[in-house]
C-alpha cells in the first residue's frame, strides 16, 4: 500500500527538534546566563547567625566589680511557621495583652514572612523560665539569649556611661556595627567600646525549607569565632565614689578627686545623679526620657561639663604668675581696707598689710587685685594686650580653655578669653588691668570645670607637673598604659613659687585666720583653697580646691556645690571628708559629717 | 528457539540503551533527591530510591516477558486490553483511593496502581488497530469520529478521576492521526487554539479580539478576493471571536480555582512566589543556580533542604539541573529527543501499518510527557502534574512506560516476518 502521507515524519521531527532546542536555550539562560537564580538558592538555604560575644567586665582600682553581664531573652518570631495557638494562655504567659500580640506579629510580617524578628524584647527571667515549658505549644516562636549590664553598687553612672542599640550613624561610621547591635552610648562603656566589645562571631547554617538547622555550611569553613570582650580595671576607687555620691545627695555640684602622681580619676560625683540600672534593656527608653526632662538635670555630668568661675581658687595661680614674673615676692605685702577697698573690696575684715602667704589664708581680694595689676601693667610688655596675652599663656599651661585628650568622654573646654575678644568687647587700647580686675579673684569671663580644677589642684601638689586625668587602669592582665596617659605636662613655673603658695594653702587650714581652719584634722596635712563662685544663676557657688598630705600627696580635690553659698560653708568640708574618707578608709566621728549628709540643699 | 533468539537479535539496541540510561539517571536521581543521613544506602528499601530499584528490576523483567510474548498477541488482543483498561478506570472511580484529590490509585497491599498509567499504552493499541484497518481513511469523517472516541473515552474517565494531567496527555495523539492522513488544519488549528487561549487571558478579550480582527484585515489584504476565500475568512473570524469570548467564560466560570491560578502563574499574571507560584519559583531557582557543570551529586542545596516539592516525582528534572548544571540537564534533554526521533525511525521502518501507528503513538505519548514535564519546572508550560518517564518515581509509570516501549520494541524486532 502507497503510503502518501510518509513526508509528515519530517514534520513530526521537526516539531521534536523544535521543542528540543526550546528547552536547551531555556535551559542555557537559566542556568548560565541568569545569576540571580544563583543568588536566591543561597537565600533559600544560608543563615547567618551572628554569635555576640560577651562585654566585657568592668572593675575598679581594687578589683571590685563594678559591671557584668546578665542574660536576657528576646522572644522571636518566625510569622511562617505560626500556627493557630491559645492566645488568651501566651498573653498571660508573657504578661501582653492581645492587642499588643497582633500588633508585634503584624509588624513582623512586615519585616519578613521567612525570617525571624523579635517579638519582645528582653523578657524577663521569670517570663523566660514559666514560657520555655510551654515554648512547644506556640510554633513559630523562638527565645534568644542576649547580655544585659548590670551594675552592682548603682552607682558612677555618669563615669560608667551605658549600653544601647546602635543607631544610623553609628552603623555609618563602622561597617562592624548591624541593625540591633548594642555599643556604648557614653562614659567608660564609650571610650572602651572596641575592648569591650570584644567581636563577633558568625556561624553560617544551613537551613531547610522549613527554616530548620540542617548543619553547618562547608563545615564551618567560613565561620568566625567569638573573640570575648576585654575586662577593663579603670582608676575609681569604688568606696571613695559612694561616699562622695552619699555627701552631694540632696544637693547641685560635683566632686573630682585625682591621684597627683598619676593622673588616675578616683572619684568623679555629678549630683544629682541616677541609678545606671535605670538605663538598661526594655525600660531604658522610659527612663531616659523622664531623666532627661528632670529639671535638675542628673544626666549632665556636671564634673566634666559645667564650667564655673572658679572664684577664689583662681588666686594661687595669679600668685605663681606673679612671682614667676618677679612682680611679686612671698614678702610683698599691700594693704587691705576690708569693706570699702577699692577697686575691689574684700570679704573678709582682717589685719593689714599682708603678705603673700596670708593673702593666700584669708583669700584677700585687694591683694590679689594688687597681684593681677602688676602683672598687667607690668612695664617689661609694651601694652595691654601682650602683658594679657602673657598672662593667658601662664592660665593655659593648666589646661584651662583645652579638653584633656583622654578617656573622658564629654568634656568641656571651660573659657578663657583672648585679648581680641576684649578688644572687641571694649574696643582696642580701651581696657586695662582696671577694666579686667574681676580676673585677678578668679571671676569674670573666665570659666572652668570641676575636672579643670581638681587637675589645678593635683599640679600644685606635684609642685609643678601633671598626668592627663584619666580613668584607665589596665586591659585584662597587661599592664600596659596608653602613652597619652603617661604625657608628662610641666610648668614655666619654678618649683619654689610652688613651694611658696602650697605654704599658703596649708595654711588656709593651719593658719590662725584660715578659711577652712574649721575643718582642720590633726592627722593630715592639708592644703586648700575655697572658692565663692559669683554667677548670674543665683546664690554663689561654694567650690574648693585642695590636696593631701601636704608632702608627698595622695589626692587632688575639686568640690562645687552649686548656689550654696561661700566655699568655706559646704566644698571645703566636703573635700576634706573625701581626703580623709580616702586616705584612711574611713571617717572618724566629727562635727560636720552629718549635717552634711542630711541636709538638703535642693529644697531651697 | 531460532525465533526467540532473533528476537533479542534483533532488537533496536540504541533504544534498549536509551532506556536503560534515562531508567539509571532517574535512580540516581531520585537517590539525590530524597537522600537522607539516616538511610544513605540507595539499596535501602524503606526509601524511595530503594523501592525504585526494586521498580526497575521488575520492569526489566516485564520488558523480557513482553520481548518473549507471540506478536500476534498484541494486535489481536488490542481491543480487549482497552476494554480492560476502560473496566479499571471506571473501577478505580467506584473503588478506588483518594490521593492528593485525585481519585486514580488502587491500593493493592502497600503497592498503590494507577490504571490510567496503563490506558495510554492500552489506548495506543486500539488507535493502532482501529486505524490499521485495511481501507480505513482519516480522510472520512467516520473514522475521524471513532478516532476520537477510542482517544477521548479514556480521557474523560480520567478527567472524572481529577486527574486534569494524564487526561491531557490524549491530547498528543494528534500527532499520530495526522501523521496517518489527518488534515495538517488541526495541527494547525489547535496551535492557533493554544495561542488565542493565552493570548485571550493574558490580554483580555478586547485586545485578543482586536489581534483577530487585524489578522484576518490582514489575510484580507493578502489572498485572492474571490467568494470563497472571503467567505472562509469570515467563517475563520466569527469562529476565532466566538471562541476568544467562550475562553473567557470558561476560565472565569468553569475552571477550578487551582486550575486557574496555575495558568495564570504561567502566562505570569500572577507572580505570588508563596503560593501558586512557588513551586515554579523554586524549582526554577534549583534549575538556575546549577550553573554550568551543577553543584554535584548530593549536593544541591535546592533539593537537599526540601525547597522543592514533589522532587523525586513530578520535579525530579530540578535534581538533575541543580546537581549536574547545564551539562546534565542537556544531556537529559538530548537524550530524549534522541530517543523520540529513533521512536519516528523505527515507526517508519515498521512493514506492518499496526506497528507503525503504535510506534507514532508511543512517541507522541512520551513526548507530551516530556514537553509538559520539562516545560513546567523551566516554567514555560503551566503546572500539570505528569511524570518525567523512565525518570520519575513511581512503580506504575514507569511500569507503564516499560510495557508501552517494549511492546513496540518486540514488534520491531520481528518486523521482517509479517507484512
Amino acid at each position: 500500500m502507497k503510503d502518501s502521507f510518509k513526508a509528515r515524519k519530517f514534520v513530526i521531527i521537526s516539531i521534536i527538534v523544535l521543542i528540543g532546542s526550546i528547552f536547551i536555550i531555556r535551559l542555557f539562560f537559566l542556568q548560565i546566563i541568569d545569576n540571580e537564580y544563583k543568588l536566591s538558592a543561597e537565600n533559600n538555604v544560608l543563615r547567618y547567625v551572628v554569635q555576640y560575644p560577651a562585654r566585657g567586665l568592668i572593675y575598679d582600682r581594687n578589683d571590685n566589680l563594678l559591671v557584668y553581664n546578665e542574660a536576657a531573652y528576646d522572644l522571636l518570631v518566625i510569622p511562617k511557621q505560626l500556627k493557630s495557638f491559645d492566645t488568651t494562655e501566651f498573653c498571660q504567659l508573657l504578661n501582653i495583652n492581645k492587642e499588643e500580640l497582633i500588633a508585634n506579629i503584624i509588624k513582623a510580617r512586615k519585616y519578613s514572612y521567612y525570617k525571624p524578628s523579635v517579638f519582645l524584647e528582653q523578657i524577663t527571667k521569670e517570663n523566660y523560665g514559666r514560657l520555655q515549658e510551654k515554648l512547644y505549644k506556640f510554633n513559630g516562636f523562638y527565645v534568644q539569649k542576649r547580655t544585659l549590664r548590670k551594675y552592682p553598687y548603682k552607682n558612677a553612672a555618669h563615669t560608667l556611661g551605658y549600653v544601647g542599640e546602635v543607631n544610623q550613624s553609628n552603623i555609618k561610621r563602622d561597617r562592624y556595627y548591624k541593625q540591633g547591635d548594642y555599643i556604648g552610648k557614653s562614659g567608660i562603656e564609650k571610650s572602651y567600646e572596641k575592648e569591650l566589645r570584644g567581636k563577633k562571631g558568625l556561624k553560617i547554617r544551613l537551613v531547610d525549607v522549613f527554616n530548620r538547622i540542617k548543619g553547618s555550611y562547608k563545615d564551618g569553613r567560613f565561620d568566625t569565632l567569638t573573640e570575648a570582650g576585654k575586662n577593663l580595671r579603670i582608676s575609681l576607687d569604688i568606696a571613695l565614689q559612694q561616699y562622695g555620691e552619699m555627701l552631694l545627695k540632696n544637693k547641685k555640684g560635683s566632686i573630682v578627686a585625682i591621684e597627683p602622681s598619676t593622673g588616675e580619676i578616683l572619684a568623679l560625683v555629678s549630683a544629682p545623679l541616677y541609678d545606671p540600672n535605670l538605663l538598661i534593656g526594655r525600660i531604658r527608653t522610659e527612663n531616659y526620657k523622664k531623666l532627661s526632662i528632670d529639671t535638675l538635670q542628673p544626666l549632665f555630668n556636671r564634673a566634666t561639663m559645667a564650667q564655673y568661675p572658679p572664684g577664689s581658687t583662681f588666686k594661687p595661680i595669679n600668685a605663681l604668675i606673679g612671682l614667676e614674673e618677679n612682680v611679686l615676692t612671698r614678702n610683698t605685702k599691700y594693704s587691705c581696707n576690708g569693706l570699702n577697698t577699692k577697686p575691689i573690696r574684700c570679704s573678709h575684715d582682717h589685719y593689714s598689710p599682708l603678705s603673700l602667704i596670708s593673702a593666700i589664708e584669708l583669700s584677700c581680694n585687694p591683694y590679689f587685685w594688687q597681684v593681677f595689676k602688676s602683672i598687667i601693667e607690668n612695664p617689661k610688655y609694651d601694652n595691654t594686650n601682650e602683658a594679657y596675652d602673657n598672662w593667658r599663656k601662664y592660665v593655659k599651661s593648666f589646661n584651662v580653655g583645652e579638653k584633656f585628650n583622654t578617656d573622658i568622654s564629654n568634656q568641656t573646654k571651660g573659657f578663657i578669653p583672648l585679648d581680641k575678644y576684649y578688644n572687641k568687647y571694649y574696643g582696642e587700647n580701651h581696657w586695662k588691668a582696671l577694666t579686667i580686675r574681676s580676673l585677678a579673684i578668679g571671676q569674670g569671663e573666665i570659666l572652668i570645670s570641676p575636672l579643670q580644677m581638681a587637675n589645678i589642684a593635683a599640679a600644685i601638689a606635684n609642685r609643678g607637673f601633671y598626668y592627663p586625668p584619666h580613668f584607665y587602669k589596665n586591659i585584662e592582665d597587661d599592664n600596659f598604659i596608653k602613652p597619652e596617659f603617661l604625657k608628662k605636662s610641666t610648668f614655666p613655673f619654678k618649683k619654689k613659687h610652688f613651694e611658696t603658695i602650697i605654704e599658703g594653702m596649708f595654711k588656709v587650714y593651719e593658719g590662725e585666720h584660715g578659711t577652712a581652719r574649721w575643718y582642720k584634722n590633726d592627722s593630715i596635712q592639708i592644703c586648700g583653697k575655697t572658692g565663692t563662685s559669683q554667677n548670674p544663676h543665683g546664690e554663689n557657688h561654694s567650690v574648693f580646691i585642695a590636696f593631701a598630705p601636704k608632702n608627698n600627696p595622695q589626692i587632688a580635690i575639686s568640690v562645687v556645690v552649686e548656689n550654696s553659698g561661700s566655699g568655706a560653708k559646704w566644698a571645703a568640708p566636703i573635700a576634706t571628708l573625701m581626703i580623709e574618707k580616702y586616705l584612711f578608709g574611713h571617717v572618724e566621728p566629727n562635727w560636720f559629717e552629718e549635717n552634711i549628709i542630711n541636709t538638703n540643699l535642693l529644697e531651697n | 528457539m531460532r525465533e526467540r533468539k532473533g528476537i533479542f537479535y534483533n532488537i533496536d539496541r540504541l533504544t534498549v540503551f536509551l532506556y536503560l540510561l534515562l531508567v539509571f539517571i532517574g535512580w540516581i536521581n531520585i537517590y539525590a533527591a530524597v537522600y537522607n543521613e539516616e538511610h544513605k544506602s540507595i539499596f535501602d528499601l524503606s526509601q524511595n530510591y530503594g523501592k525504585q530499584l526494586i521498580w526497575i528490576i521488575s520492569s526489566v523483567v516485564l520488558a523480557l516477558i513482553i520481548l518473549m510474548i507471540d506478536i500476534k498477541f498484541f494486535s489481536s488482543f488490542s481491543y480487549i486490553i482497552y476494554f480492560l483498561s476502560m473496566f479499571s478506570l471506571l473501577a478505580v472511580l467506584l473503588l478506588g483511593k483518594e490521593i492528593a484529590g485525585s481519585k486514580s490509585w488502587f491500593q493493592i497491599g502497600s503497592f498503590a496502581l494507577q490504571p490510567a498509567e496503563f490506558a495510554k499504552f492500552a489506548t495506543c493499541l486500539a488507535i493502532a488497530k482501529y486505524l490499521s484497518a485495511i481501507d480505513r481513511k482519516m480522510k472520512s469523517l467516520k473514522t475521524k469520529i471513532f478516532a476520537f472516541i477510542i482517544l477521548l473515552f479514556p480521557a474523560g474517565l480520567i478527567l472524572l478521576q481529577n486527574d486534569t494531567g494524564s487526561a491531557l496527555v490524549y491530547f498528543s495523539f494528534i500527532l499520530v492521526l495526522y501523521r496517518e492522513g489527518l488534515s495538517g488544519s488541526f495541527l494547525i488549528f489547535s496551535g492557533i487554539i493554544t495561542v488565542l487561549f493565552l493570548l485571550t487571558l493574558w490580554l483580555g478579550i478586547l485586545y485578543a479580539g482586536g489581534i483577530v480582527l487585524a489578522v484576518c484585515l490582514f489575510l484580507l489584504l493578502l489572498i485572492k478576493r474571490n467568494r470563497n476565500n472571503i467567505f472562509t475568512l469570515i467563517a475563520a473570524f466569527i469562529i476565532s471571536g466566538g471562541f476568544v469570548l467562550s475562553v473567557d467564560y470558561v476560565f472565569e466560570n468553569i475552571l477550578e480555582k487551582h486550575q486557574k491560578t496555575r495558568i495564570n502563574v504561567l502566562i505570569g499574571k500572577e507572580t505570588d512566589i508563596r503560593g501558586a507560584g512557588y513551586n515554579v519559583h523554586q524549582s526554577k531557582i534549583a534549575i538556575g543556580s546549577g550553573g554550568l557543570t551543577g553543584k554535584g551529586f548530593l549536593k544541591g542545596t535546592q533539593t537537599k533542604y526540601n525547597f522543592v516539592p514533589e522532587q523525586s516525582t513530578d520535579f525530579i528534572f530540578c535534581t538533575i539541573g541543580e546537581e549536574w548544571g547545564f551539562a546534565g540537564s542537556f544531556m537529559v534533554v538530548l537524550l530524549f529527543s534522541t530517543l523520540l526521533i529513533r521512536l519516528i525511525i523505527i515507526a517508519e521502518r515498521q512493514k506492518s501499518k499496526f506497528s507503525r501507528i503504535y510506534g507514532y503513538g508511543v512517541c507522541s505519548i512520551l513526548f507530551f510527557h516530556f514537553i509538559i514535564n520539562v516545560g513546567m519546572t523551566i516554567g514555560i508550560a503551566p503546572v500539570i502534574g505528569i511524570p518525567l518517564p523512565f525518570i520519575s518515581y513511581g512503580g506504575s509509570s514507569l511500569w507503564a512506560f516499560t510495557i508501552l516501549l517494549f511492546i513496540f520494541i518486540r514488534q520491531d524486532a520481528s518486523r521482517s516476518e509479517l507484512l
